[in-house]
């Protein structure tokens, strides 16, 4: 078996060399969680703005003198000739009730307390209806009629997840210059800690490559381990926060990523991470080494 | 192969410890840089290794103009020097075998020839059974042994020995004195700073002399055997 050649450089034996690892396993558990959240958010906004949970809800307020009933059963007929509307769904009064008892407390809905029947409307996946104008024709036909917008604060809910989803690519940045900070800073003091190795390799006729070469390695190796490490913890905690997930059943809810791109490009995390340790340890190395007689 | 003319050289904003050197080896000169404690001796040694510039003067190493070469050029110019340390310059923590197969493996040696290559050398100066041992282990003198074969592992053009066999015993002082003169032989240039002067008489070769930094060559350049 072929003896195993040692380094030359012993930067294996500096401080950094342990605890390094784990700065790169939290930076990279850190920049997988916060990619995790771009992904979720952008493919949330995409579902948002594309309005797949597009459903209004329609008022009917009660009018003295006028059965509801009949209204009831004329505003279903309306929206049912409404292009674009897959679903009319009349929700039973005692729900609006168990709604209302939920803010003023069991039994507390008095029973004169004037309540509008709610009316479910779903619309057909990929058809933008405009709820303001099926407002106006509806009240055209049927007085105390209203329209409730989602569309409106899922708009709104739009810009707030592309806010976050930009804060959450610029934590991924900040991460990966946190990395890089470190390496040029452990690179700078492993040269200084070894200068006479150092200084003896240049006299022995050793380029500036040869020895930043045992600066990159070093770096790659510790950012292989830590990026490891710190993939196998975030693949964990997204386990576990899909199962949580799971359990909500809405379709507001934004799914964990599953997609088989979507794991990959996690897992490119860690060897990310070990490539740009080795480019910067490189780089720091050629740098400081130029400055050596 | 190695020319300086009027060269100076001072430690940082210190005094000259140098002065107008002047000097000439031809390639397969063998030479004694002799001179008392202080005068200069390694300083020049450092000079002609390449480990320093000089403050003024003219340094022509190999044909190329020091003054004028760029890191890199300094760098493979390096390769084609030897030089054995006073000190030694041992890796702690590297055994006698790494030690002496840096220079191999600085210039992109093969693997299974380093390991051949420098199992005989160690052998040939006696260090067979220490071959993995660490710098730690070793006495002076097998540290010193170990600094020679690193230095003399590469056939380099030119070997600088600064006091190589102040630490070993009269018969392996001569021995390795022998593989020097062998090497110089197949034609490395040697120059070997020493104040052992029974070797210098035993052996004898031209002498360079170093007093108060200032050089005297003995026989004339040109006229070295």
């Amino acid at each position: 078996m072929a003896r195993r050649v040692p380094a030359v450089v012993p930067l294996g034996r500096d401080a950094p060399s342990r605890f390094l690892p784990w700065i790169f396993a939290l930076m990279v558990y850190l920049a997988v969680l916060a990619l995790t959240g771009v992904l979720i958010l952008h493919a949330a906004v995409e579902r948002w703005q594309r309005g797949e949970v597009d459903t209004l809800t329609v008022q009917l307020m009660p009018l003295d003198g006028e059965s509801e009933a009949a209204r009831l059963v004329k505003l279903q007929d309306l929206l049912g000739e409404v292009e674009g509307v897959s679903d009319v769904h009349v929700v039973a009064q005692s729900e609006t009730i168990d709604l209302i008892e939920r803010w003023l407390g069991a039994g507390n809905v008095p029973a004169d307390l004037p309540l509008p029947r709610l009316i479910d409307v779903a619309i057909a996946p990929g058809f933008g209806l405009d709820a303001e104008s099926l407002a106006f024709r509806l009240q055209a036909s049927m007085p105390g009629v209203s329209v409730d917008d989602a569309k409106l604060w899922l708009d709104r809910l739009a810009d707030l997840g592309r806010s976050l989803e930009l804060l959450a690519i610029a934590v991924v940045v900040l991460i990966g210059l946190a990395a890089v900070a470190t390496v040029i800073f452990t690179t700078r003091m492993g040269i200084s800690i070894h200068r006479n190795v150092i200084e003896l390799l240049h006299l022995i006729g050793a380029r500036d490559s040869y020895v930043a070469a045992q600066f990159q390695r070093q770096a790659m190796l510790l950012g292989l381990r830590g990026g490891v490490l710190g993939i196998v913890f975030a693949v964990a905690t997204l386990y576990g926060l899909r199962h949580v997930a799971g359990r909500l059943e809405t379709p507001l809810a934004p799914d964990i990523p599953v997609a088989h791109w979507a794991w990959g490009l996690l897992v490119a995390v860690p060897v990310a991470t070990a490539l740009i340790a080795m480019v910067t340890a490189r780089l720091t190395a050629l740098r400081e080494l130029a400055k050596m007689p | 192969m190695v020319r300086f003319e009027n060269v100076g050289m001072r430690y940082g904003m210190g005094p000259e410890v140098l002065h107008d050197v002047t000097f000439e080896i031809n390639a397969g000169e063998f030479r004694y840089l002799v001179g008392p404690s202080g005068a200069g001796k390694t300083s020049l040694l450092r000079l002609m290794y390449l480990a320093h510039r000089p403050s003024r003067g003219l340094i022509s190493m190999f044909g190329a103009d020091v003054m004028l070469a760029r890191r890199q050029e300094l760098m493979d110019l390096r390769r084609g020097i030897g030089v054995v340390f006073q000190d030694y310059r041992l890796l702690a923590h590297l055994s006698a075998l790494d030690n002496v197969a840096l220079p191999l493996r600085v210039a992109g040696a093969k693997e299974s020839q380093v390991q051949e290559h420098v199992s005989e050398l160690l052998a040939w100066v006696g260090l067979a059974d220490h071959i993995h041992a660490l710098p730690e282990s070793l006495s002076g003198g097998q540290k010193q042994r170990v600094a020679i074969a690193r230095a003399v592992i590469t056939r380099p053009r030119l070997l600088l020995a600064d006091e190589p066999t102040g630490n070993l015993d009269e018969a392996l002082g001569q021995r390795l004195l022998r593989l020097f003169e062998e090497l110089n032989r197949i034609g490395t240039t040697v120059v070997i700073a020493t104040h052992n002067q029974n070797m210098v008489a035993r052996n004898p070769h031209p002498v360079m002399t170093l007093g108060s930094g200032e050089l005297r060559v003995d026989p004339p350049i040109g006229k070295a055997s």
